[in-house]
């Protein structure tokens, strides 16, 4: 049995128990179950129809949960208005599901623990295994967010950009543990962009294909990390770069340019040089711009400072760097880049080392403070010199 | 979405505001105290931002390696050692603003006359994973 498969029928089996009267929170909670019965029964007895199998199993439990809640009447009422299974869902169904999931009265952290179980199909544990923290509090996370979403009509219209954060989100911060957050949030994507016919969705899938892309050649068999410039492209992904780059086109020729079309952009572009040497730095510069002039965002003015250094040397991004606010997280990393490119080892030198110390995490820590050993034994001080 | 260590030091920290050693606090105090600190962990629970949460023994040795086939060397403990950690509570929030608002609540926990302590603690982030995405 293909646990994808069965996790993709997850919104659309929630959304025909709340068509049916379920509130959210007890379908939901139901779904889960029937799925956890699908993985135990199906391997020896699959059914023919999956969704519809666990449409009825999932039924059920809503019903015991509900006789269990002493509600005899409600389920009674239910079970009077229980419909004949009719055909699937609409695809409808699902989207207000991604958008009940992204409600922007949600944390973020709460909305991407809600999307991942309730359209993803993921268990509290697995959950919480991704994301480090006990399963109780993952349990009491997702609780408190379908309390939160609880008054939300399931047919309200969302807003697209709040629910491509979300899987941004659970895209970027692609955790370790038994799950595969970055691939389970191309999915989620994949399925969002085929219900709806937005650009900055195909942006975003674009965006993930593009970096997913290049996931193996990213980290060396010690698990450092190996900046693009020095990546093996031969080990990138070319179907998923193509892929990519074919969505991107798609979404660029609608002419309604967004963020997430812009970052694909410039991803497409490093996609594109067949060696570091040969990336079209320019072009990447004029995409930043088209960003920053979309986002105003001090992120993207220090990625174009790097970008700048590259197209007109390191005194130009010198230059653009003295623009960008100190304190940004990586300032002192680009800083250092720079002054080695420059051939100003000794400032290089210490500022690797002091960015080691603002690094956020581990593996660009450590890189860090490798760069600047490399460059102090250039200078012949040695590593504490 | 971030880690942070709430961190509580038996030495090392600036004085409290009200800084009367636990020993000298009425019993009554000290079960109001030790009730705030379960009562504030239980709310992090529910709020779903719990990690973990545990104290340490005020006394420890220091250990280290003493070269291949003998035992390693234990010292200790230094009266003179400036920092001494308690204890700590691990957290996992939306932001650092959140976090410090959390910190904050726990240094609110009542030590004499049943007043805020007023104690210092130390909030630090966690190294996290690195970004999927960086340029």
């Amino acid at each position: 049995m293909d646990g994808v498969l069965l996790r993709s029928l997850t919104p659309g089996v929630i959304a025909v128990l709340v068509r049916r009267g379920a509130d959210f929170a007890a379908a939901e909670d139901a779904v889960q179950d029937a799925l956890v019965e699908a993985v135990r029964v199906w391997p020896g007895d699959p059914p023919r129809d999956a969704k519809g199998w666990l449409v009825t199993v999932a039924w059920r439990r809503f019903l015991d949960a509900t006789r269990a809640d002493a509600s005899r009447r409600r389920r009674e009422d239910l079970v009077d208005r229980e419909p004949a299974p009719g055909p699937a869902a609409s695809v409808d169904d699902t989207l207000q599901l991604y958008f009940l999931c992204a409600h922007p009265s949600l944390t973020p952290s709460s909305a991407v623990a809600l999307t991942l179980r309730a359209v993803g199909g993921l268990t509290t544990r697995q959950i919480a295994r991704a994301y480090l923290v006990p399963e109780a509090t993952m349990a009491q996370r997702i609780s408190r967010a379908k309390r939160t979403v609880s008054g939300v009509r399931f047919d309200q219209p969302g807003d697209v950009a709040t629910v491509l954060r979300v899987l941004y989100l659970v895209f970027n911060e692609g955790y370790s543990g038994d799950v595969d957050l970055a691939a389970e949030a191309i999915r989620l994507t994949r399925q969002l962009a085929a219900r709806v016919d937005h650009p900055e969705v195909a942006g975003l899938l674009a965006l993930m294909l593009l970096h997913h892309a290049r996931r193996a050649a990213r980290t060396a068999p010690d698990g450092s990390l190996v900046p693009l410039a020095e990546q093996d492209r031969g080990r990138w992904d070319a179907r998923m770069i193509s892929e990519g780059v074919a969505v991107l086109q798609g979404a660029l020729a609608r002419d309604r340019l967004g963020e997430f079309q812009a970052q694909a952009a410039i991803a497409a572009l490093h996609a594109d040089a067949p060696a570091a040497g040969e990336t079209d730095w320019p072009q990447i510069v004029e995409w930043y711009d088209e960003l920053a002039c979309l986002t105003d965002s001090p992120v993207v003015r220090l990625n174009r400072a790097v970008a700048v250094g590259e197209a007109d040397g390191p005194r130009a991004g010198l230059a653009a760097l003295a623009a960008v606010d100190g304190a940004l997280p990586r300032h002192t990393a680009v800083a250092a880049y720079l002054h080695e490119r420059d051939g100003d080892l000794a400032t290089a030198a210490r500022l690797y080392a002091e960015a080691a110390l603002k690094a956020a995490n581990l593996a660009e820590r450590d890189h860090l403070t490798r760069q600047a050993a490399r460059i102090n034994a250039l200078l012949g001080a040695g590593p504490s010199g | 979405m971030a880690k942070y260590l709430l961190l509580k030091h038996y030495r090392g920290a600036p004085a409290a505001i009200n800084d009367v050693p636990m020993d000298r606090w009425t019993q009554e105090e000290i079960s109001d105290h030790v009730q705030y600190m379960n009562d504030f962990a239980a709310r992090l629970e529910e709020s779903g931002e719990f990690v973990d949460g545990q104290a340490l023994a005020p006394e420890g040795a220091w250990v280290r390696y003493d070269g291949e086939g003998r035992p390693p060397v234990t010292d200790g403990p230094f009266a003179e050692t400036k920092d001494l950690i308690a204890g700590w509570m691990v957290i996992d929030v939306d932001s650092y603003e959140r976090a410090v608002e959390l910190a904050g609540e726990l240094s609110a926990a009542p030590g004499a006359g049943g007043k805020p302590i007023h104690e210092w603690l130390e909030v630090r982030p966690f190294l996290s994973a690195p970004p999927t995405i960086t340029e």
